[in-house]
């Protein structure tokens, strides 16, 4: 049995974790991966906690439980940190990548003694460097992207920019906005 | 050359039903079903169908609507949800005893109260009785093959009867996972036009439609309904058989995952069995000798075949998403117990029920289950009959 890559993403409603995953399932889909990309449901509200997964494989999946043990969590939302077991079955030879300024070893106190690896990014200021506003989401998947190693990076990039580009083909001046963001965070991820 | 993509199970039923194009689509929103109508009704504002999209205000008014444009000789689709399905209940009657073949998409949800939007199989299980075909899919890509061949399966003429095809509320509806489409003409070549014998809109051969039917002639036109669920079985292999030699992707009434030798066996319906399979590779790595059947034709049951499928184990559980408050055991259950009474001897079957409300069916939950079967093989003693599965108690 091959391995299956598993990945849950912590956020809160509004900041785009449920179409991070999404987005993330496409692109290993596109590079021929069998994929999974669902949110858990629960009310809908601004800002509250939210969780979504995502399950990679080269065989078919076929699991249809949320994911327990997984090898990669992201968090989309540092405030989430002390509300949420976001290390919960994470396990030790995984990583957990969070949308901090802190580096991760300020960070690392905070997740209830994980020793596996701790990676940082700052989706704010990368996000607001480049496009004006504050949207985690893009910066918080290029990093997942770039520790998980769950597919190339270049082959990434440039699903992604196809992708905004059909995304956004309504509003085009995003596009740029967002592969800087992405491209970004490729570089900038801290504790790899 | 089959099209690799990737969508949500309400995703690959919607391009289904824009692959079918359906004359008339009458349909109301409830979660988790709401984006089939919704992404219909863009292919309906972008031209690519030329179905006549007909928005109620309830789903007593979408399967109305249904009926009345089936009648009328139009080829008919809806989707609907947990109280939804319930609205249509005295509908689903009419359509079925009418003898007109309508689609519906059950997007499985638990059915109110308490008020629950997420998956479990109350709605559909308490429809079971009404008179339609049920089809279950484990998957988005069971869900998209389902629909294609209920067009058919309904409309056969030994059939003659309405189709509900489910599949599960968020776990399948609303996430993404890769599927192979059909191409949009093999589609249209395999469902065809609709060419009913009678239909109202044929000035050439008027006939009535739902008159009242009272002494003299109710209890025939019951005995012939009862005939069209029995030559269902036979069409939908039929059908089935055509569908993959179109697709190469086989089906049957249900399917059967390592039984050859099994001793030990789960019986469930739709994404569960999926989360099963796991399980069942595992333990079949360690030796145990496990399988699984999960139920694709629910109505008509398949009584004869299940009997005869699971006659050599000698532990089955029987999993039900949806309690019958019988005091009593699960609707599958109570199918599948009675199927064996008679045919089969000395096979032990328990019930579990599980997963009510959407609670989450981990792999952890199914090995439970096969753990008792296999303490049930050794000891040849069978402790409740009657489970609950991930419950606090």
């Amino acid at each position: 049995m091959s391995k299956v890559v598993e990945i849950r993403w912590h956020g809160r409603g509004g900041q785009g974790a449920k179409t991070a995953s999404l987005l993330l399932a496409d692109a290993a889909f596109n590079t021929g991966k069998y994929i999974q990309g669902f949110p858990e449901y629960g009310p809908e509200r601004m800002g509250a906690p939210i969780t979504a997964y995502n399950r990679i494989s080269d065989e078919r999946i076929t699991v249809h439980s949320n994911i327990y043990e997984p090898d990669y969590v992201v968090v989309v939302d540092e405030t989430l940190l002390g509300s949420v077991d976001v290390t919960a079955g994470l396990k030790e030879d995984g990583a957990i990548i969070i949308n901090t300024q802190k580096s991760p070893d300020e960070i690392r106190p905070k997740l209830k003694g994980y020793k596996g690896k701790v990676c940082t990014v700052d989706a704010r200021t990368i996000s607001i460097d480049a496009l004006g506003r504050y949207f985690p989401n893009t910066p918080m998947l290029a990093a997942v992207v770039k520790v998980s190693g769950v597919m190339d990076e270049d082959a990434f990039v440039k699903d992604m920019e196809e992708s905004f580009a059909h995304k956004f083909a309504s509003k085009p001046q995003v596009i740029e906005g967002n592969m800087k963001a992405l491209k970004r965070a490729l570089t900038e991820v801290k504790g790899l | 050359m089959a099209i690799r993509d990737r969508l949500s199970g309400n995703e690959a039923v919607a391009v289904a039903m824009k692959q079918i194009n359906p004359d008339v689509v009458a349909a109301f929103p409830i979660t988790p079903s709401t984006e089939v109508p919704q992404y219909f009704s863009s292919f309906v504002s972008d031209g690519k169908v030329d179905t006549e999209f007909v928005p109620v205000e309830s789903e007593h008014s979408a399967m109305s609507a249904c009926i009345g444009a089936q009648a009328a000789g139009a080829r008919t689709i809806t989707a609907t949800s947990a109280n939804g399905l319930a609205l249509m209940w005295e509908m689903l009657y009419i359509a079925a005893s009418s003898r007109l073949p309508v689609t519906l998409a059950v997007v499985n949800r638990a059915l109110s109260g308490p008020i629950n939007i997420h998956n479990d199989h109350s709605d559909s299980m308490g429809a079971r009785d009404s008179g339609w075909i049920q089809l279950y899919g484990e998957t988005n890509q069971e869900a998209y093959d389902n629909l294609i061949q209920a067009i058919r399966i309904g409309e056969h003429p030994d059939v003659m009867l309405p189709v509900m095809c489910c599949y599960d509320g968020f776990i399948t509806s609303h996430a993404v996972e890769n599927i192979e489409l059909v191409e949009d003409e093999k589609v249209k070549e395999f469902v065809g036009d609709y060419k009913p014998e009678h239909y109202l809109n044929n000035a050439a051969n008027p006939v009535a439609m739902g008159p009242l039917d009272l002494q003299n002639h109710y209890f025939e036109h019951k005995r012939q309904q009862a005939e069209a669920m029995k030559n269902a079985k036979k069409v939908i292999l039929e059908i089935a058989a055509e569908y993959e030699k179109l697709t190469g992707r086989k089906y049957g009434l249900f399917e059967e995952y390592k039984m050859d030798d099994a001793e030990v066996a789960v019986v469930v319906i739709n994404s569960t069995a999926g989360t099963a399979k796991y399980v069942v590779d595992q333990l079949r790595e360690k030796g145990v000798k496990a399988g699984l059947i999960k139920i694709r034709v629910y109505r008509p049951f398949p009584v004869e075949e299940i009997a005869a499928a699971l006659s050599k184990c000698k532990a089955v559980a029987v999993m039900d998403k949806a309690d019958s408050f019988n005091a009593a055991g699960g609707p599958l259950f109570t199918d599948i117990t009675s199927a064996l009474y008679g045919r089969v001897d000395g096979v032990k079957v328990i019930n579990y029920i599980y997963g009510l409300g959407g609670r989450d069916v981990k792999t952890d939950d199914i090995e439970v289950v096969y753990n008792e079967l296999l303490e049930i093989v050794k000891t040849g003693q069978v402790k409740s009959v009657y489970n609950y599965l991930g419950v606090r108690e």
